[in-house]
Order: C-alpha cells, then sequence, then structure tokens
C-alpha cells in the first residue's frame, strides 16, 4: 500500500476552481517532486494534504489517503492528531516561518508539548539532540537565541528540525530552498536527503525549480493551471518528456538546457564602462564601519553583457547602484565612455530593477511610464512622443491595448517588458539589470532573456547584468566577475569560468546548481 | 466583489442628507427652529413632531435639521485647518528630511501630548467662545494626526523604487515630487480627512455641550442635547435624537473613510 | 541600551519643555491682558490706577523673559503659582481635584482594555463571519458616540428606566458604575481596533502555518502566539490613547456632577483663569509623555527584535 494516495482531488478558492482531477502516490522512503510555475496549483495540493488551506478554500471532492484513512473527510480538530505526528512540514520563507518573540528551543519543543512527549526536561533534551541533528553547532546556546540572531540557512535547519521532531512518515517541503543562496540550498537539500534515508521518511518536495527537482527526486509530478500535465520517474520524464508543456519547461529551464557560450568580439574601441577600486562603506554602529563593496575593479566591452554573480551579501547590487550613481562611492571611480555630467548621465545609463511592479508608479499607465523619460528631456513634442512610446512597445513585443492600462492589471511579464521600454526611451548605451528576470517564473525569464539579446543586437546595448542565478549568467553574459564578501574572486569570459574556474569559491557556487542532463 | 455594499451607500445617503439639511432645511421642515408655540410644549414624537417638542414648545425636528449648518460647516472648516497646516507640516517635514524634518516632528510630538480637548480649550481662552473659534480651535487639535499621516506617507513613498526609478529617468526633484511622491501620498491623508470629519462633528458638540460654542437659541447639536438634560427623567426625546443624528452622521464619515481608504489602497505596491 | 534609554528621557523631557513653553507664550504671555478684560468691566468701577495695580501684582510687573524663567523655575519645583480666579496656590486646587480624576481614568482606562480585549479575541477566534463582522464594526461605533451624550444614555436607561443605579446618593462605588462605563466605550475602541487589525495580521505571518503544521489547536495558536506578537502595535495605541483619557474624564465629570479636573478645567476656562489652565494643560502632557516613555522603555522587553536596535 502506498504511504500517501491523492485521487481525484480538486481544491477550490471562493467556489473557483484552483485544482482538479489531482492523482498521485508517495511510496514509504521515496521523494516525489511536484513541479510548476506560480499558479500551477501545487502549493495548494500541498496544503490540501496537511490540511491547512485558508478559510476560502474548500475540497471539492477527491480522496487524500494516508495509509487506509481518508484525511480530506477530517475536521480540522481531527487534523491535529496528525499534523506534526505523521505529516511533517518544511516551508517556503525561513525568514519569517519563525515567531519572532519565542527561542529557538521553545518552538522545537513546542511540538513535542503539544503532542505531550515528556515533561520539561526531556523535551529540552530532545530538543538539543534535535538541533545537533540537522547539524546546528552548539545547539544548548543556539536554543535559547531567537529567530532573528540566525541566517537563513540555519533558520531552514531549525525548521527541518521541527518537521522530523516526531519521525513522521511524510515530510512535505514547501520550496524549501528557493528563498537560500545556492551554496546554502545545497547543504539543505542534502541534509534532508540524509534524514529520509536515516528514518525511511518519505518526502513531497514542491519547488518551481526543475533543476532542483530532477536532482532530487524519484519521480517528478508536472503541474499547469490546476492539472497534472504528466508524471512518471523523474528519469524518465526529463528524458523523453511527453507533454509539451515539460518540453518547453527543459527548453526553458537554464540549468537544464546547455546552450553554447557567448562570446564577444574583440573590443575594437575603448570600453564602455570602466570600474577602478570600487569601495563603499555603511556605517554599521557608533564606531563600527562595515565594507559592502571592498576595491572591485572591471571593465564591459562595448556592445557585450558582463555579469556580477554573487550570493545575498555579496555587494553586487550596491557596485550596480554605484555605477548608476544612485550610490555614492567611499572611494574609488567609475567611468562611463559618453556620459554626460549630472541630469544627462541619465540619458546614457539605465537601470532595470529586480520587482517590475515595485518600480512602475502604480497610479501611472503604461504610456505615462514609457513616455516620462521623454517628457524630463524635453525630446519630441506631444505627438512625436506619443509615436515613439508606440514603437518602444512594439520593440518590446506588447501589444497596443495595453497603453491605458495600470501596473496591477499586468502581468509578471508584461511589467518587465514596460520597465525595459521606460529604460530604452532616452536611446541608453548601457543599461544595468539588477536581478531583473529573477523575480520571473521559467518559462517568461527565457521570453525575457530572448527580448534582452535581440535588443542587444539590434541596438548595441551594453549590459551590467546583477544576478545570483548561475545558470542565468552562463546564458547570457559575454564576460563574468564572481563576487563573495564585496570583493571579485574570479574574472573572465563565461566559458573560461563556467569550463575552469580558478577559485574554491567560483567552484562551489558551479557545484551547487544540478548538472545538466542533456 | 461589485456588489454594492449597503453600509457604504447608506453612509452616503447619510451624509447627504445632512448636507442638504445645511444648505436647504426649509424643504424638510415647514416649523421655526427659534419661536415656539409654549401650548406645545415637551410633546412626545408624533406625526406632527416627528421628534417632539422641547420645553418651550419648538419642534425639535426642525432645530436639528437647522442645527446642521453649524456642526456641518465647523467640521469643515476645523478639517480645513487641520488638513493644510497639517498636510503642509508633514509634507514639508517628510520630503525635506534632515534637521527640519526633526523640528517639525518634535512640534508635532508637543501637539500630539496634550490632549485635544485641553488644546481647543486653550485656543477658546485665547479667542474667546463662539463657533468659528470653536472650529478653529478643533481643526489646531487635528494637526498632528494630519501632519504625522503625511509624513509618514511621504516617507514611505519617497523609498520606493518607482521613485528612484523617476530620477533614474532624468526627473528633476520638484517633478518626481509632484509627479510620484504627492500624488501616491494623499490616498491616506484623503481618508483621513472623511474620518477627522466625523470626529470634529463629535469634538464641536461636546464644546457647544459644555456652552463654547453658538450661543442659545441658536439650534447647535450639542447645545440642543445639553438643553434637553434637565428634562431627562420625563422627556427622553430630547436628548435621544438629537444624539442619534450626531452619532449617524460621525458613523457614517467614518465608513466613507474606510472605503476611501480601501479603494486608495488598491494601488499601493 | 543606555544610549537609548538616555536618547528616549531627553525626548521625553525636551517634549515636556516644549509643552510648557508653548502653552506659556498661549496662555500667559498672548493674553496678558486677560486680566484687564476681567477688571476693565465697567460694572466693578475700577480705575485705571487699580488695573495697573492688579496687572502688576498678578504678571510680576517684570519683563516677559524673566517671568518665563521664574514660572518655568516654579513648575520644575512642582509649584505652579496662584490662581486668579480664587487666589489660592494652582497646587492646592490641583490637590484637591486629582484623586477624584485617577480614580475614574485609571478605572476606565482597565476597563477599556477589558473590553477591548473582549472584542478582538472574540472576532480573532470567531470563524463565522457575521459574528467576526458585527464584533469588528463595534469599534467604529464606539468611537462615533459623544462621550456627554453616551453619559446622558446611561443615566436615562440605568438610572431613570431600569432605577437600577441611584442618580444622587448611593456609594463611591455605585457613583462611579457609569461614568467609568462611560469613559471606557470610546477609549475602547481604538485600542480594540489595533488589536483586531493586528491579530488578522499576525495570522498572515508565515510562521502560523508552520505552529499549526505542529499539530497546534487554534486557541494555542491565538494565545501563544497571535495574541503575543499582536500586543505590540496595541500597546503603541493604549499609549496614545492617554489623551482621550483625560479629555473624556473632562467631559465626564462635566455630565455626571463629580468634582475633579474636568470640573477644575470648565472654572478655569470660564473665568480665564490662566495660571490653572496652564497647569492643567502641562500636567496632561506630562502624565501623556511618562506612560509613552513607559511604553518606549518596555517595547525592548517585549520584541527581542528591538533590544539589537536598542
Amino acid at each position: 500500500m502506498s504511504l500517501l494516495d491523492v485521487r481525484d482531488l480538486a481544491v477550490s478558492y471562493n467556489g473557483r476552481r484552483a485544482v482538479e482531477g489531482i492523482s498521485f502516490t508517495v511510496e514509504p522512503g521515496e521523494t516525489v517532486a511536484v513541479v510548476g510555475e506560480s499558479g500551477s496549483g501545487k502549493s495548494t495540493t500541498a496544503h490540501a494534504i496537511i490540511g491547512l488551506l485558508p478559510g476560502n478554500a474548500t475540497v471539492d471532492q477527491g480522496q487524500i489517503l494516508l495509509g487506509d484513512t481518508d484525511l480530506a473527510t477530517w475536521s480540522s480538530r481531527r487534523m491535529e492528531s496528525v499534523r506534526g505526528v505523521r505529516i511533517g512540514l518544511v516551508p517556503q520563507d525561513p525568514a519569517n516561518s519563525l515567531d519572532p518573540v519565542k527561542t529557538i528551543g521553545a518552538q522545537v519543543g513546542e511540538v513535542l508539548r503539544i503532542h505531550r512527549r515528556g515533561d520539561r526536561r526531556t523535551i529540552a533534551r530532545r530538543v538539543v539532540d534535535l538541533l545537533t541533528r540537522v547539524g546546528l553547532p552548539e545547539a544548548e546556546a543556539l536554543a535559547r537565541r531567537y529567530p532573528h540572531e540566525l541566517s537563513g540557512g540555519m533558520r531552514q535547519r531549525v525548521l527541518i528540525a521541527i518537521a522530523i521532531a516526531l519521525e513522521p512518515s511524510l515530510i512535505i517541503a514547501d520550496e524549501p530552498t528557493s528563498a537560500l543562496d545556492v551554496t546554502v540550498q545545497r547543504r539543505i537539500l542534502d541534509l534532508i536527503d540524509d534524514l529520509r534515508t536515516e528514518f525511511g521518511t518519505a518526502v513531497l518536495l514542491v519547488t518551481h525549480d526543475l533543476g532542483v527537482a530532477a536532482d532530487r527526486s524519484d519521480r517528478l509530478v508536472v503541474m499547469k493551471d490546476g492539472r497534472i500535465e504528466e508524471q512518471g520517474p523523474s528519469a524518465a520524464v526529463l528524458a523523453d518528456p511527453r507533454a509539451a508543456y515539460t518540453k518547453q519547461l527543459l527548453h526553458d529551464a537554464p540549468a537544464l538546457s546547455v546552450r553554447e557560450f557567448r562570446t564577444a568580439e574583440p573590443p575594437v574601441r575603448e570600453p564602455a564602462i570602466v570600474v577602478r577600486d570600487l569601495v563603499k562603506e555603511f556605517r554599521a554602529g557608533p564606531s563600527a564601519v562595515s565594507r559592502a563593496v571592498d576595491g572591485v575593479s572591471f571593465e564591459v566591452a562595448h556592445g557585450t553583457t558582463h555579469a556580477l554573480v554573487g550570493e545575498s551579501g555579496s555587494g553586487k547590487t550596491t557596485t550596480a547602484r554605484m555605477v548608476v550613481r544612485l550610490t555614492r562611492p567611499t572611494s574609488g571611480t567609475v567611468e562611463i565612455a559618453g556620459a554626460g555630467p549630472g541630469r544627462l548621465f541619465r540619458r546614457h545609463v539605465q537601470l532595470v530593477y529586480q520587482n517590475p511592479y515595485g518600480s512602475l508608479d502604480p497610479r501611472q499607465s503604461v504610456a505615462e511610464i514609457v513616455e516620462e523619460p521623454l517628457r524630463n528631456f524635453r525630446l519630441g513634442d506631444r505627438a512625436a512622443r506619443r509615436a515613439r512610446v508606440g514603437d518602444l512597445l512594439e520593440r518590446v513585443a506588447l501589444p497596443k491595448d495595453l497603453l491605458t492600462r495600470k501596473p496591477r492589471e499586468l502581468s509578471g511579464g508584461q511589467r518587465q517588458r514596460v520597465a525595459i521600454a521606460r529604460a530604452l526611451a532616452v536611446e541608453p548605451e548601457v543599461v544595468v539589470l539588477d536581478e531583473a528576470v529573477s523575480a520571473l517564473d521559467v518559462t517568461v525569464q527565457a521570453q525575457i532573456l530572448d527580448l534582452l539579446e535581440q535588443l542587444q543586437r539590434e541596438l548595441g546595448l551594453t549590459y551590467l547584468f546583477i544576478s545570483h542565478d548561475l545558470a542565468v549568467v552562463r546564458q547570457i553574459s559575454h564576460t563574468v566577475s564572481v563576487m563573495n564578501q564585496g570583493r571579485i574572486v574570479e574574472s573572465g569570459s563565461t566559458s573560461q569560468v563556467f569550463t575552469d574556474p580558478g577559485h574554491e569559491y567560483t567552484r562551489e557556487l558551479l557545484a551547487a546548481i544540478p548538472e545538466p542532463v542533456r | 466583489m461589485n456588489r454594492p455594499k449597503i453600509g457604504l451607500v447608506l453612509a452616503w445617503l447619510v451624509i447627504g442628507v445632512a448636507l442638504l439639511w445645511a444648505v436647504v432645511p426649509g424643504v424638510f421642515t415647514g416649523h421655526d427652529p427659534i419661536a415656539g408655540v409654549p401650548a406645545e410644549k415637551l410633546q412626545a414624537p408624533s406625526g406632527q413632531h416627528l421628534f417632539g417638542t422641547d420645553a418651550v414648545g419648538r419642534d425639535l425636528f426642525a432645530r436639528v435639521v437647522h442645527g446642521a449648518v453649524h456642526s456641518l460647516s465647523g467640521a469643515f472648516v476645523a478639517v480645513g485647518v487641520g488638513l493644510l497646516l497639517g498636510t503642509l507640516l508633514g509634507l514639508l517635514a517628510g520630503s525635506a528630511g534632515g534637521l527640519l524634518d526633526d523640528a517639525i516632528m518634535r512640534f508635532v510630538d508637543v501637539l500630539l501630548s496634550v490632549p485635544g480637548l485641553l488644546l481647543a480649550l486653550t485656543v477658546i481662552i485665547l479667542l474667546g467662545p463662539g463657533t468659528v473659534n470653536v472650529a478653529i480651535a478643533v481643526g489646531i487639535g487635528s494637526v498632528a494626526a494630519f501632519a504625522r499621516l503625511s509624513r509618514a506617507e511621504v516617507v514611505r513613498v519617497r523609498r520606493t523604487d518607482y521613485v528612484e526609478a523617476a530620477f533614474g529617468s532624468g526627473g528633476r526633484y520638484t517633478t518626481v515630487l509632484r509627479r510620484h511622491v504627492l500624488p501616491n501620498s494623499l490616498g491616506p491623508v484623503i481618508a483621513l480627512a472623511a474620518l477627522q470629519f466625523g470626529l470634529a462633528i463629535l469634538a464641536i458638540s461636546t464644546l457647544g455641550f459644555l456652552g463654547y460654542g453658538a450661543e442659545p437659541p441658536t439650534p447647535e447639536w450639542g447645545l440642543l442635547i445639553s438643553e434637553g438634560r434637565n428634562y431627562l427623567a420625563t422627556s427622553w426625546w430630547l436628548t435621544s435624537l438629537p444624539g442619534a443624528v450626531v452619532v449617524s452622521v460621525v458613523l457614517a464619515a467614518g465608513r466613507i473613510s474606510r472605503s476611501l481608504g480601501a479603494d486608495l489602497g488598491k494601488d499601493r505596491a | 541600551m543606555t544610549r537609548y534609554l538616555l536618547s528616549r528621557v531627553g525626548q521625553a523631557a525636551l517634549v515636556l519643555w516644549a509643552a510648557f513653553t508653548a502653552g506659556y507664550i498661549l496662555l500667559q504671555l498672548l493674553p496678558g491682558d486677560s486680566v484687564l478684560i476681567k477688571f476693565q468691566n465697567p460694572e466693578l468701577g475700577l480705575s485705571p490706577e487699580q488695573i495697573a495695580e492688579i496687572r502688576a501684582y498678578y504678571s510680576g510687573g517684570n519683563p516677559p523673559l524673566v517671568d518665563y524663567l521664574h514660572t518655568l523655575l516654579g513648575f520644575a519645583r512642582g509649584s505652579f503659582g496662584y490662581s486668579i480666579d480664587t487666589g489660592t496656590p494652582v497646587v492646592e486646587r490641583l490637590a484637591e481635584a486629582l484623586p477624584e480624576t485617577a480614580k475614574l481614568a485609571s478605572a476606565g482606562f482597565l476597563l477599556a482594555v477589558l473590553i477591548a480585549l473582549v472584542i478582538a479575541f472574540a472576532a480573532g477566534y470567531s470563524r463565522t463571519s457575521w459574528i467576526r463582522g458585527a464584533l469588528l464594526s463595534m469599534p467604529s461605533l464606539f468611537v462615533s458616540v459623544p462621550v456627554f451624550w453616551l453619559g446622558i444614555v446611561l443615566i436615562q436607561v440605568f438610572s431613570f428606566r431600569l432605577g437600577l443605579v441611584p442618580v444622587i446618593g448611593g456609594s463611591p462605588a455605585q457613583q462611579l458604575i457609569l461614568p467609568v462605563l462611560t469613559l471606557a466605550v470610546p477609549i475602547s475602541a481604538p485600542i480594540a481596533q489595533v488589536l483586531a487589525r493586528s491579530i488578522d495580521q499576525v495570522y498572515t505571518q508565515p510562521f502560523v502555518p508552520v505552529v499549526a503544521a505542529k499539530g497546534a489547536s487554534r486557541w494555542w495558536i491565538l494565545w501563544r502566539h497571535v495574541a503575543r506578537n499582536a500586543v505590540l502595535p496595541t500597546l503603541t495605541m493604549a499609549g496614545l490613547t492617554i489623551g482621550e483619557l483625560i479629555a473624556g474624564s473632562v467631559v465626564t465629570e462635566t455630565v455626571f456632577g463629580r468634582n475633579g479636573i474636568g470640573r477644575l478645567t470648565e472654572q478655569a476656562v470660564n473665568a480665564q483663569d490662566t495660571p490653572v489652565m496652564l497647569a492643567i494643560v502641562v500636567l496632561a502632557a506630562t502624565v501623556f509623555v511618562l506612560v509613552n516613555l513607559v511604553i518606549d522603555l518596555l517595547f525592548p522587553v517585549l520584541d527581542p527584535r528591538l533590544e539589537v536596535a536598542a
């Protein structure tokens, strides 16, 4: 008998179907990955199993058989005896998944207290055991600390300790690593794998990252728009995808499709961007100073893409902000050939943000947003500006009827296209892209990356591309600088850095991306 | 979702009727609010006298209808004073930052530390009682609320990516302030204005009740309730009905304020 | 930590000083002739010389700055000058009035907190949407009721209709019931509103489903996690209601004919007794600033995240 057997499950929010016809099984001790983009219904499915759907959701039909009990028919109160005991949960967002005003020890011990496993002393001992088991040092001292004193990776380990505390037969891991840096991500996934083998626990891994799913699962369930597109053994699905959607996902996922490296023509003129010994210090306290950027230098040739890659806190974003003159460097220089002084600088250099929704004024229409730079620089009369806005929209492949829409009426991909159109309005030569595709689903991400490549070819743009995602960087950039703790540890052509990394940190980063399968 | 909300429709209806009372009281009642008919004194509510009559035989409904103009215009003046002074201070503090910001906000802290009623009474000692003075006094009491909110909004909007992006597309300081910061900051301030309108009616009627507003025979709402106190045991309508009118108008203003806040909040990123 | 403490205390002192100065300018300096207005009344039949004498007596005849420093020093020492109306020291009049008001205000505040807790927790626990809706609309009703009118209606219902509470006479406790209720209802509204909203907001935090996934019951989640986190913004709001509490006490005392700061304020305004009014304003500001200072200092204790920041 399967450990978990979901049969023909359907869930609605406020009467509107979110998922439908969901059937799959999980065998004891195996890892099943549910893969899909945002809105695919993968999280809804996972939450239905553990009975944690929000108040406006209802399970319309189907069975959720855990062993031989049908959880779909159980009341919320009855489910309390299942949660934590037979099903554990590893949540998505370690930063906010622990109660900020309670100690780590109290929160790990809580699951034992709720299910009355021993007195205060036994629980305290067990908490230390659990924290040690998930690889946290000095568990006893750690138990007395608060969540904000821990790093993201440590918090996720604490959350795993909570999930395994009562040795449940199933752990639901809902995007357990998407908020973490790649190197941390790999260690957390390794830990989950270890625990699975040790306790024989099955894992239901919910993820948007096909690379992670391919790497870690025995079987794959691919979801789209609330339905299952395809399922089967992971290796078989990846080698020979049946559904058109799976094929597209495989094609678009940067980690899984090996493409030719982009190589730049040898530079014919002076470089477009020259950064020399850039330093940025922030005050970290009354007398302490921290160096966010510590002596960074690089050059970018005209018409090429240079990537700054690194994990959170590496200083890559601060560097980018100094390049676009939104942050003043403590010392060092940024030279951009042909860029004017003061406000004229903005005609030459433009920035595209990570979160397109945040960077568009919610009260403006698309037309107003794209026209704004033209108005600022008084480029053309009203009619000329309107024509130019039409051209720009066409360039970024947006239909004209979006002109009157507000940002909130657009999809994520459309918003980022609007932001790109705005950046191109003043015909800049340098565009700095700060994690510009990180917030997008893979299929949308692939389209925007294609658009950026096309614009570069047509307009001869120079890109400075900031990213934490090595697979994306590998695909789009000609040259790369790898940053760690405010310094550049390695620089070179993309093919050289990826195939023959010279620095230990670069090797570690590369090892963390899942192996390409074809 | 698009179903009309009954509470909100009712709230606009209440405010609409109150405004009409203030503008064209004659349409709603034929009785004289000042001259009474002594023979008809202290009558309970009836078809003839909707809210009953008072101790000198004046129709209470007529007095409430004719009183609307005092309470509403007072509330308008009060909100105007608070909105103008408060928002100006808040915008200045939020967009200038630095020392000026600190100075303005400490001043606002001082305003906040003195209870509104005592502040109003202080202003009345200074200016003397009277309808307009009471309205100004109440308005000064709400300066702190407007200043804090508008400053917080300006600071919030200034930190958004879209304001930075506006500078990034070559916008000048004043252009960005006018085109992005102000429109996106003012939504919650407008919602607060609606709320303060209700609270101003409350404060004005309180001061009227204490005897610092309009002079007696003027049918100001707080004064009406105050006059009815002497007949508590026998004539419940003299205090209850005018009070119920005040509660409905204040409640309606609060409901409208919440809906404004929700509508304007939709655009927030 | 000490830096935080010192800067907060310093800030509080600064606000108090500024409040005193503003009050002094408004009440002593600008209406310096308020005495004149009163004594110029022809019915009193005073000669200009006599008026000048009176004026010199009250302002001490000193230049404004000296007088200001003199008054400031007096306030710092706890001496608030003399009442224009009765000629007695302001301190005496305040000491007479304060205990009654303190009793009323503290009882009213406690009841307000109780009402707010009941409304917010019942709304947070309830899953029936109409019950929730009804509970959550109570605060907006409560703030819309004029304090003086609520007092009158309560007297009407409980004393005249039901005869439960005597209008005159009765024990001190009995006399306190209706005023306390009158005061508590409007004060409870903002506290209930903020608490209910924070509870809703904490419920949307990702850590709540994690606690639920441990097998915790609804009550366990609400009491041990949600309430604990929601209390912080509520405390801030409770501090801000202190001003309302003082103002509400003034009105309530007038309605119920109780002696206290309210009665004193009324007398001071009617008699344009500016020294008394200045003392009352400064006293109210002091209470407000002190209560909010205590709350500020309490914050790092309740929220471990602030300990570092502080």
